[in-house]
Protein backbone atom coordinates (compact mmCIF):
# COMPACT_ATOMS: atom_id res chain seq x y z
CA UNK A 1 0.00 0.00 0.00
CA UNK A 2 1.63 3.15 -0.85
CA UNK A 3 2.11 6.33 1.73
CA UNK A 4 -0.54 8.06 2.83
CA UNK A 5 -0.89 11.65 1.01
CA UNK A 6 -0.94 13.66 4.35
CA UNK A 7 0.78 12.86 7.53
CA UNK A 8 1.13 15.08 10.61
CA UNK A 9 2.50 13.71 13.52
CA UNK A 10 2.71 14.77 17.26
CA UNK A 11 1.30 18.27 16.97
CA UNK A 12 1.75 20.13 19.97
CA UNK A 13 1.13 23.93 19.77
CA UNK A 14 -0.19 26.57 23.17
CA UNK A 15 -1.65 29.96 22.90
CA UNK A 16 0.27 31.35 26.43
CA UNK A 17 -0.26 29.00 29.06
CA UNK A 18 -3.28 26.84 27.05
CA UNK A 19 -2.45 23.96 25.50
CA UNK A 20 -4.59 23.71 22.68
CA UNK A 21 -2.63 20.52 21.06
CA UNK A 22 -1.47 17.87 22.94
CA UNK A 23 0.00 15.92 20.46
CA UNK A 24 -2.29 14.96 17.57
CA UNK A 25 -1.98 12.71 14.84
CA UNK A 26 -3.74 12.94 11.12
CA UNK A 27 -3.33 10.42 8.13
CA UNK A 28 -4.93 11.13 5.13
CA UNK A 29 -4.70 9.07 2.00
CA UNK A 30 -5.10 10.25 -1.26
CA UNK A 31 -8.67 11.06 -2.56
CA UNK A 32 -10.06 10.78 0.70
CA UNK A 33 -12.56 13.35 2.51
CA UNK A 34 -11.35 13.33 6.56
CA UNK A 35 -13.70 15.03 8.65
CA UNK A 36 -12.75 16.85 11.92
CA UNK A 37 -15.53 17.33 14.96
CA UNK A 38 -15.32 18.16 18.32
CA UNK A 39 -17.03 20.94 20.58
CA UNK A 40 -15.22 24.28 20.32
CA UNK A 41 -11.98 24.96 21.89
CA UNK A 42 -11.55 21.26 21.20
CA UNK A 43 -8.40 22.67 18.70
CA UNK A 44 -9.70 20.94 15.32
CA UNK A 45 -9.52 24.70 13.42
CA UNK A 46 -5.84 24.88 14.83
CA UNK A 47 -4.62 21.62 13.35
CA UNK A 48 -6.47 22.68 10.33
CA UNK A 49 -4.26 25.27 10.17
CA UNK A 50 -0.83 23.56 11.40
CA UNK A 51 -1.25 21.72 8.11
CA UNK A 52 -0.39 24.80 6.25
CA UNK A 53 1.25 26.62 8.40
CA UNK A 54 -1.09 29.34 9.56
CA UNK A 55 -0.12 28.29 13.30
CA UNK A 56 2.95 27.35 13.87
CA UNK A 57 2.96 24.02 16.36
CA UNK A 58 6.02 23.55 18.70
CA UNK A 59 6.39 20.12 17.76
CA UNK A 60 5.31 17.94 15.37
CA UNK A 61 5.89 17.04 11.81
CA UNK A 62 3.76 17.37 8.56
CA UNK A 63 4.17 15.95 5.45
CA UNK A 64 2.02 16.52 2.23
CA UNK A 65 2.87 14.72 -0.99
CA UNK A 66 6.83 15.30 -1.32
CA UNK A 67 7.10 17.99 0.71
CA UNK A 68 7.96 17.94 4.98
CA UNK A 69 8.15 20.04 7.06
CA UNK A 70 9.79 19.33 11.21
CA UNK A 71 8.01 22.09 13.56
CA UNK A 72 10.86 21.39 16.40
CA UNK A 73 13.69 22.55 13.40
CA UNK A 74 12.05 26.15 13.79
CA UNK A 75 11.47 26.16 9.88
CA UNK A 76 11.81 29.27 7.81
CA UNK A 77 9.18 31.12 5.92
CA UNK A 78 10.46 29.45 2.62
CA UNK A 79 10.11 26.19 4.02
CA UNK A 80 6.43 26.85 5.75
CA UNK A 81 5.13 28.20 2.42
CA UNK A 82 6.46 25.20 0.15
CA UNK A 83 4.23 23.23 2.73
CA UNK A 84 1.44 26.07 2.16
CA UNK A 85 1.73 25.60 -1.62
CA UNK A 86 0.84 22.03 -1.35
CA UNK A 87 -2.93 22.68 -0.15
CA UNK A 88 -5.84 25.31 -0.75
CA UNK A 89 -7.87 26.50 1.85
CA UNK A 90 -11.61 27.62 2.50
CA UNK A 91 -12.51 29.61 5.28
CA UNK A 92 -15.37 30.36 7.28
CA UNK A 93 -16.11 33.75 6.48
CA UNK A 94 -14.45 33.14 2.81
CA UNK A 95 -11.72 36.08 3.01
CA UNK A 96 -12.17 37.00 -0.67
CA UNK A 97 -10.37 39.93 -2.21
CA UNK A 98 -13.09 42.88 -1.85
CA UNK A 99 -10.98 44.90 -4.88
CA UNK A 100 -10.98 42.26 -6.99
CA UNK A 101 -13.83 40.37 -9.76
CA UNK A 102 -14.63 37.18 -8.91
CA UNK A 103 -12.68 35.60 -11.77
CA UNK A 104 -9.86 37.56 -10.43
CA UNK A 105 -9.62 36.01 -6.91
CA UNK A 106 -10.01 32.95 -8.72
CA UNK A 107 -6.84 33.51 -10.77
CA UNK A 108 -4.89 35.48 -7.88
CA UNK A 109 -2.96 32.50 -6.39
CA UNK A 110 -2.01 31.28 -10.61
CA UNK A 111 -1.42 34.80 -11.54
CA UNK A 112 0.09 36.47 -8.61
CA UNK A 113 1.96 33.65 -7.02
CA UNK A 114 2.57 31.24 -9.63
CA UNK A 115 3.29 32.98 -12.51
CA UNK A 116 1.21 31.24 -15.03
CA UNK A 117 0.29 33.49 -17.89
CA UNK A 118 -2.57 35.06 -17.63
CA UNK A 119 -5.11 34.56 -20.10
CA UNK A 120 -4.28 30.26 -19.51
CA UNK A 121 -5.48 31.21 -15.90
CA UNK A 122 -8.29 32.61 -16.93
CA UNK A 123 -9.40 29.55 -18.96
CA UNK A 124 -8.72 27.21 -15.98
CA UNK A 125 -10.68 29.70 -13.73
CA UNK A 126 -13.82 29.70 -15.30
CA UNK A 127 -14.07 26.19 -15.53
CA UNK A 128 -13.58 25.85 -12.14
CA UNK A 129 -16.29 28.50 -11.62
CA UNK A 130 -18.81 26.82 -13.93
CA UNK A 131 -17.96 23.61 -11.38
CA UNK A 132 -19.06 25.40 -8.98
CA UNK A 133 -22.46 26.45 -10.66
CA UNK A 134 -20.98 30.08 -11.04
CA UNK A 135 -19.98 30.62 -14.80
CA UNK A 136 -22.24 33.77 -14.90
CA UNK A 137 -20.75 35.96 -11.93
CA UNK A 138 -16.79 35.95 -13.32
CA UNK A 139 -17.36 39.81 -13.54
CA UNK A 140 -19.06 40.26 -10.15
CA UNK A 141 -17.31 41.50 -7.23
CA UNK A 142 -17.88 39.45 -3.77
CA UNK A 143 -20.12 41.94 -2.49
CA UNK A 144 -22.56 41.22 -5.29
CA UNK A 145 -23.21 37.54 -4.17
CA UNK A 146 -24.74 35.79 -1.65
CA UNK A 147 -22.93 34.22 1.16
CA UNK A 148 -23.06 30.66 -0.17
CA UNK A 149 -22.20 31.80 -3.59
CA UNK A 150 -19.10 33.45 -1.77
CA UNK A 151 -18.07 30.60 -0.15
CA UNK A 152 -18.06 28.60 -3.84
CA UNK A 153 -16.09 31.41 -5.27
CA UNK A 154 -13.38 31.20 -2.05
CA UNK A 155 -13.42 27.17 -3.14
CA UNK A 156 -12.88 27.78 -6.57
CA UNK A 157 -9.99 30.12 -5.84
CA UNK A 158 -8.38 27.36 -3.33
CA UNK A 159 -8.67 24.37 -6.07
CA UNK A 160 -7.26 27.26 -9.05
CA UNK A 161 -3.45 26.81 -7.39
CA UNK A 162 -4.13 22.67 -8.18
CA UNK A 163 -3.50 21.78 -4.30
CA UNK A 164 -2.73 17.96 -3.56
CA UNK A 165 -5.03 18.32 -0.58
CA UNK A 166 -7.89 21.28 0.30
CA UNK A 167 -9.03 22.19 3.62
CA UNK A 168 -12.14 23.39 4.76
CA UNK A 169 -12.84 25.49 8.25
CA UNK A 170 -16.15 25.51 9.32
CA UNK A 171 -16.93 26.44 5.55
CA UNK A 172 -20.94 26.85 5.96
CA UNK A 173 -20.73 28.10 9.83
CA UNK A 174 -20.80 31.31 9.10
CA UNK A 175 -24.23 30.61 6.32
CA UNK A 176 -27.80 30.95 6.89
CA UNK A 177 -29.50 27.90 6.90
CA UNK A 178 -30.87 28.00 3.45
CA UNK A 179 -27.65 28.48 1.72
CA UNK A 180 -25.72 25.44 3.51
CA UNK A 181 -26.58 23.30 1.19
CA UNK A 182 -25.45 24.60 -2.23
CA UNK A 183 -22.25 24.54 -0.65
CA UNK A 184 -22.55 20.97 1.00
CA UNK A 185 -22.98 19.79 -2.54
CA UNK A 186 -20.08 21.44 -4.33
CA UNK A 187 -17.69 19.87 -1.86
CA UNK A 188 -19.54 16.62 -1.96
CA UNK A 189 -18.90 16.32 -5.87
CA UNK A 190 -15.32 17.16 -5.39
CA UNK A 191 -15.00 14.63 -3.07
CA UNK A 192 -16.63 12.12 -6.08
CA UNK A 193 -14.09 13.73 -8.41
CA UNK A 194 -11.37 12.18 -6.22
CA UNK A 195 -10.45 15.69 -4.27
CA UNK A 196 -8.31 14.70 -1.30
CA UNK A 197 -10.05 16.98 1.60
CA UNK A 198 -10.01 17.73 4.78
CA UNK A 199 -13.06 19.49 7.09
CA UNK A 200 -13.71 20.83 10.13
CA UNK A 201 -16.85 20.75 10.47
CA UNK A 202 -20.10 20.83 12.13
CA UNK A 203 -22.21 19.11 9.64
CA UNK A 204 -22.82 15.70 11.05
CA UNK A 205 -25.14 14.48 8.13
CA UNK A 206 -22.34 16.13 5.23
CA UNK A 207 -19.65 13.73 7.47
CA UNK A 208 -21.89 10.52 7.29
CA UNK A 209 -22.45 10.87 3.38
CA UNK A 210 -19.50 12.04 1.87
CA UNK A 211 -16.46 11.13 5.00
CA UNK A 212 -13.88 8.35 5.02
CA UNK A 213 -12.86 9.29 8.15
CA UNK A 214 -14.22 10.82 10.99
CA UNK A 215 -11.75 12.41 14.00
CA UNK A 216 -13.55 13.32 17.23
CA UNK A 217 -10.96 16.57 19.25
CA UNK A 218 -11.42 17.20 22.66
CA UNK A 219 -9.26 18.86 24.85
CA UNK A 220 -6.60 19.29 22.47
CA UNK A 221 -6.49 15.18 21.28
CA UNK A 222 -8.15 12.69 19.14
CA UNK A 223 -10.41 11.15 20.99
CA UNK A 224 -12.03 8.61 18.50
CA UNK A 225 -11.47 7.88 14.79
CA UNK A 226 -13.00 5.44 12.56
CA UNK A 227 -15.46 5.63 9.52
CA UNK A 228 -18.61 7.81 10.02
CA UNK A 229 -20.61 4.85 9.97
CA UNK A 230 -19.53 3.62 13.51
CA UNK A 231 -18.15 6.25 15.21
CA UNK A 232 -20.94 8.59 14.47
CA UNK A 233 -23.72 5.50 14.64
CA UNK A 234 -21.36 3.79 17.66
CA UNK A 235 -18.98 5.77 19.73
CA UNK A 236 -17.07 4.04 22.04
CA UNK A 237 -15.68 6.64 23.66
CA UNK A 238 -18.42 8.22 26.04
CA UNK A 239 -16.94 12.28 25.87
CA UNK A 240 -18.21 11.41 21.58
CA UNK A 241 -21.43 9.79 22.60
CA UNK A 242 -22.15 12.98 24.91
CA UNK A 243 -20.95 15.51 21.87
CA UNK A 244 -22.99 13.86 19.31
CA UNK A 245 -26.12 13.55 21.44
CA UNK A 246 -26.15 17.22 22.42
CA UNK A 247 -26.02 18.01 18.62
CA UNK A 248 -29.21 15.92 18.00
CA UNK A 249 -30.72 17.29 21.26
CA UNK A 250 -29.67 20.54 21.75
CA UNK A 251 -32.22 21.11 24.41
CA UNK B 1 -12.63 104.58 2.39
CA UNK B 2 -13.12 101.18 0.04
CA UNK B 3 -11.20 98.13 1.96
CA UNK B 4 -11.01 96.77 -1.71
CA UNK B 5 -9.43 98.54 -4.46
CA UNK B 6 -11.28 96.67 -7.53
CA UNK B 7 -8.59 98.05 -9.94
CA UNK B 8 -5.94 96.30 -8.05
CA UNK B 9 -7.79 93.38 -7.65
CA UNK B 10 -8.27 93.01 -11.44
CA UNK B 11 -4.55 93.68 -12.44
CA UNK B 12 -3.08 91.32 -9.37
CA UNK B 13 -5.87 88.23 -10.50
CA UNK B 14 -2.68 87.55 -13.16
CA UNK B 15 0.43 87.75 -11.42
CA UNK B 16 -1.00 86.06 -8.13
CA UNK B 17 -2.24 82.98 -10.43
CA UNK B 18 1.42 82.76 -11.76
CA UNK B 19 2.10 82.76 -8.10
CA UNK B 20 -0.40 79.29 -7.96
CA UNK B 21 0.42 77.75 -10.96
CA UNK B 22 4.33 78.34 -11.28
CA UNK B 23 4.68 77.65 -7.14
CA UNK B 24 2.08 76.70 -4.64
CA UNK B 25 1.09 73.86 -7.30
CA UNK B 26 4.11 72.39 -8.19
CA UNK B 27 5.24 72.12 -5.04
CA UNK B 28 1.99 70.46 -3.31
CA UNK B 29 2.29 68.03 -6.21
CA UNK B 30 5.82 67.32 -5.88
CA UNK B 31 6.22 67.19 -1.85
CA UNK B 32 2.96 65.52 -1.92
CA UNK B 33 4.43 62.63 -4.21
CA UNK B 34 7.31 62.57 -2.25
CA UNK B 35 6.17 62.55 0.70
CA UNK B 36 3.91 59.61 -0.01
CA UNK B 37 6.29 57.56 -0.81
CA UNK B 38 8.00 58.43 2.19
CA UNK B 39 5.33 57.78 4.13
CA UNK B 40 4.72 53.83 2.69
CA UNK B 41 8.37 53.30 3.31
CA UNK B 42 7.81 54.58 7.11
CA UNK B 43 4.71 53.03 7.71
CA UNK B 44 6.49 49.69 6.39
CA UNK B 45 9.24 49.83 8.72
CA UNK B 46 7.22 50.65 11.77
CA UNK B 47 4.82 47.41 11.18
CA UNK B 48 8.13 45.65 10.69
CA UNK B 49 9.25 43.66 13.45
CA UNK B 50 12.93 44.15 13.42
CA UNK B 51 13.02 46.88 16.66
CA UNK B 52 15.78 48.96 14.79
CA UNK B 53 14.22 49.48 11.96
CA UNK B 54 10.75 50.29 13.41
CA UNK B 55 12.16 52.14 16.04
CA UNK B 56 14.02 54.68 13.63
CA UNK B 57 10.77 55.11 12.01
CA UNK B 58 9.06 55.85 15.48
CA UNK B 59 11.57 58.51 16.27
CA UNK B 60 11.20 60.19 12.63
CA UNK B 61 7.57 60.43 13.35
CA UNK B 62 8.01 61.73 16.78
CA UNK B 63 10.31 64.50 15.50
CA UNK B 64 8.23 65.67 12.54
CA UNK B 65 4.88 65.67 14.59
CA UNK B 66 6.57 67.09 17.16
CA UNK B 67 8.37 70.10 16.25
CA UNK B 68 6.84 73.14 14.28
CA UNK B 69 6.92 72.85 10.20
CA UNK B 70 8.15 76.58 9.98
CA UNK B 71 11.29 75.67 12.59
CA UNK B 72 11.41 72.08 10.30
CA UNK B 73 12.16 74.71 6.97
CA UNK B 74 14.60 77.10 9.13
CA UNK B 75 16.84 74.02 9.78
CA UNK B 76 16.81 72.64 6.12
CA UNK B 77 17.15 76.20 4.88
CA UNK B 78 19.69 78.09 7.41
CA UNK B 79 20.93 75.54 9.78
CA UNK B 80 22.16 72.55 7.01
CA UNK B 81 25.01 75.57 5.94
CA UNK B 82 26.28 75.01 9.32
CA UNK B 83 27.71 71.22 7.69
CA UNK B 84 28.56 72.84 4.61
CA UNK B 85 25.07 72.00 3.40
CA UNK B 86 23.81 74.82 1.32
CA UNK B 87 20.40 74.42 -0.51
CA UNK B 88 18.64 76.89 -2.44
CA UNK B 89 15.21 78.33 -1.81
CA UNK B 90 13.23 75.41 -3.85
CA UNK B 91 15.46 72.15 -3.12
CA UNK B 92 15.15 73.46 0.89
CA UNK B 93 11.59 74.12 0.47
CA UNK B 94 10.56 70.39 -1.24
CA UNK B 95 12.55 68.75 1.34
CA UNK B 96 11.26 70.23 4.67
CA UNK B 97 7.35 70.06 3.39
CA UNK B 98 8.28 66.49 2.13
CA UNK B 99 9.44 64.81 5.15
CA UNK B 100 6.84 66.20 6.93
CA UNK B 101 4.09 65.37 4.96
CA UNK B 102 5.84 61.65 5.31
CA UNK B 103 6.06 61.63 8.84
CA UNK B 104 1.98 62.48 9.22
CA UNK B 105 0.96 60.64 6.20
CA UNK B 106 2.60 57.18 7.12
CA UNK B 107 0.57 57.13 10.45
CA UNK B 108 -2.39 56.95 8.14
CA UNK B 109 -0.99 54.59 5.71
CA UNK B 110 -0.08 52.36 8.83
CA UNK B 111 -3.69 52.62 10.37
CA UNK B 112 -4.82 51.61 7.01
CA UNK B 113 -2.69 48.45 6.67
CA UNK B 114 -3.30 47.67 9.73
CA UNK B 115 -7.27 47.95 9.54
CA UNK B 116 -6.84 45.50 6.22
CA UNK B 117 -8.83 42.48 8.16
CA UNK B 118 -6.13 39.60 8.80
CA UNK B 119 -7.87 36.94 7.13
CA UNK B 120 -7.03 38.66 3.48
CA UNK B 121 -3.26 38.20 4.43
CA UNK B 122 -3.91 34.75 5.16
CA UNK B 123 -6.00 34.03 1.82
CA UNK B 124 -3.19 35.48 0.00
CA UNK B 125 -0.52 33.07 1.37
CA UNK B 126 -2.85 30.34 1.28
CA UNK B 127 -3.18 30.90 -2.70
CA UNK B 128 0.75 30.98 -2.65
CA UNK B 129 1.43 34.93 -2.42
CA UNK B 130 4.54 35.75 -0.30
CA UNK B 131 4.99 38.98 1.79
CA UNK B 132 5.61 41.82 -0.73
CA UNK B 133 2.98 40.20 -2.97
CA UNK B 134 0.37 40.24 -0.57
CA UNK B 135 1.25 43.80 0.44
CA UNK B 136 1.03 44.63 -3.55
CA UNK B 137 -2.06 42.95 -4.68
CA UNK B 138 -4.26 42.70 -1.53
CA UNK B 139 -3.29 44.83 1.73
CA UNK B 140 -2.12 48.07 -0.33
CA UNK B 141 -5.40 48.25 -2.72
CA UNK B 142 -7.83 47.86 -0.02
CA UNK B 143 -4.96 50.12 2.21
CA UNK B 144 -5.99 52.89 -0.37
CA UNK B 145 -9.53 53.16 0.21
CA UNK B 146 -9.37 53.17 3.83
CA UNK B 147 -6.14 55.77 3.80
CA UNK B 148 -8.12 58.27 1.18
CA UNK B 149 -9.91 60.39 3.89
CA UNK B 150 -7.26 61.36 6.14
CA UNK B 151 -4.57 61.39 3.29
CA UNK B 152 -7.27 64.00 1.98
CA UNK B 153 -6.75 66.08 4.71
CA UNK B 154 -3.14 65.95 4.59
CA UNK B 155 -2.93 67.19 0.94
CA UNK B 156 -5.39 70.28 1.75
CA UNK B 157 -3.24 71.06 4.66
CA UNK B 158 0.10 70.58 2.20
CA UNK B 159 -1.61 72.86 -0.26
CA UNK B 160 -2.03 76.09 2.70
CA UNK B 161 1.41 74.81 4.25
CA UNK B 162 3.20 75.55 1.03
CA UNK B 163 2.80 79.25 1.87
CA UNK B 164 5.27 78.58 5.06
CA UNK B 165 8.20 78.73 2.22
CA UNK B 166 7.62 82.02 1.54
CA UNK B 167 9.66 82.79 4.27
CA UNK B 168 12.69 80.78 2.49
CA UNK B 169 11.84 83.45 -0.73
CA UNK B 170 10.48 80.55 -2.61
CA UNK B 171 7.96 82.56 -5.18
CA UNK B 172 4.46 81.31 -4.58
CA UNK B 173 1.15 82.60 -4.43
CA UNK B 174 1.78 84.14 -0.82
CA UNK B 175 5.12 85.36 -1.36
CA UNK B 176 3.29 87.09 -4.68
CA UNK B 177 1.39 88.93 -2.80
CA UNK B 178 3.53 90.00 0.21
CA UNK B 179 5.52 91.70 -3.19
CA UNK B 180 2.49 93.23 -4.85
CA UNK B 181 0.99 94.15 -1.32
CA UNK B 182 4.29 96.14 -0.18
CA UNK B 183 4.52 98.42 -3.34
CA UNK B 184 1.02 99.13 -3.29
CA UNK B 185 0.20 99.04 0.20
CA UNK B 186 -3.25 97.17 -0.10
CA UNK B 187 -2.64 94.24 1.80
CA UNK B 188 -6.23 93.36 2.37
CA UNK B 189 -6.92 93.45 -1.10
CA UNK B 190 -3.53 91.21 -2.58
CA UNK B 191 -4.12 88.68 0.74
CA UNK B 192 -8.13 88.55 0.03
CA UNK B 193 -7.59 87.78 -3.73
CA UNK B 194 -4.34 84.72 -2.70
CA UNK B 195 -6.82 83.72 -0.07
CA UNK B 196 -9.86 82.95 -2.66
CA UNK B 197 -7.72 80.98 -4.94
CA UNK B 198 -6.35 78.63 -2.04
CA UNK B 199 -9.96 78.27 -0.56
CA UNK B 200 -10.71 77.54 -4.65
CA UNK B 201 -8.22 75.34 -4.92
CA UNK B 202 -9.04 73.41 -1.36
CA UNK B 203 -12.51 73.11 -2.65
CA UNK B 204 -11.37 71.33 -6.07
CA UNK B 205 -9.47 69.23 -3.76
CA UNK B 206 -12.47 68.26 -1.58
CA UNK B 207 -14.72 67.81 -4.51
CA UNK B 208 -11.98 65.05 -5.99
CA UNK B 209 -11.83 63.42 -2.65
CA UNK B 210 -15.51 62.78 -2.41
CA UNK B 211 -15.37 61.35 -6.17
CA UNK B 212 -12.64 59.55 -5.54
CA UNK B 213 -13.98 57.73 -2.24
CA UNK B 214 -17.07 56.73 -3.94
CA UNK B 215 -15.43 55.34 -6.74
CA UNK B 216 -13.08 53.44 -4.47
CA UNK B 217 -15.91 51.94 -2.69
CA UNK B 218 -18.10 50.81 -5.12
CA UNK B 219 -17.35 47.12 -4.42
CA UNK B 220 -17.04 47.34 -0.84
CA UNK B 221 -20.81 48.41 -0.04
CA UNK B 222 -23.47 46.61 -2.47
Amino acid sequence: MSAPLLEARGLVKSFGENRVLRGIDVVVPAGSVTCLIGPSGSGKTTVLRSLNGLEAPETGTVRIGDVDLDWAARPDARAVSRLRGQSGMVFQSHNLFPHLSVLDNVTSGPVFAQGRPRAEAQEEARSLLARVGLADKADSFPVQLSGGQQQRVGIARALATRPEVVLFDEPTSALDPELVGEVLQVMQSLAAEGWTMVVVTHEMRFARQVADQVLFLDGGVVVEQGPPSRLLVEPREPRTRQFLQRLLDPL
Amino acid sequence: MNAIDWDLVRSSLGPLFQGLVRGTLPLTVVTFALGLALALLVALMRLSGNRLVSGVARAYVSIIRGTPLLLQLFIVFYGLPSFGITLDPWPSAIIALSLNVGGYASEAVRGAILAVPRGQWEAAMTVGMGRVTTLRRVVLPQAARIAVPSLSNTLISLVKDTSLVSVVTVTELLRRAQEIAGQSFEFFTLYGVAAVYYWVVCLVLSFGQTRLETRLSRHVAA
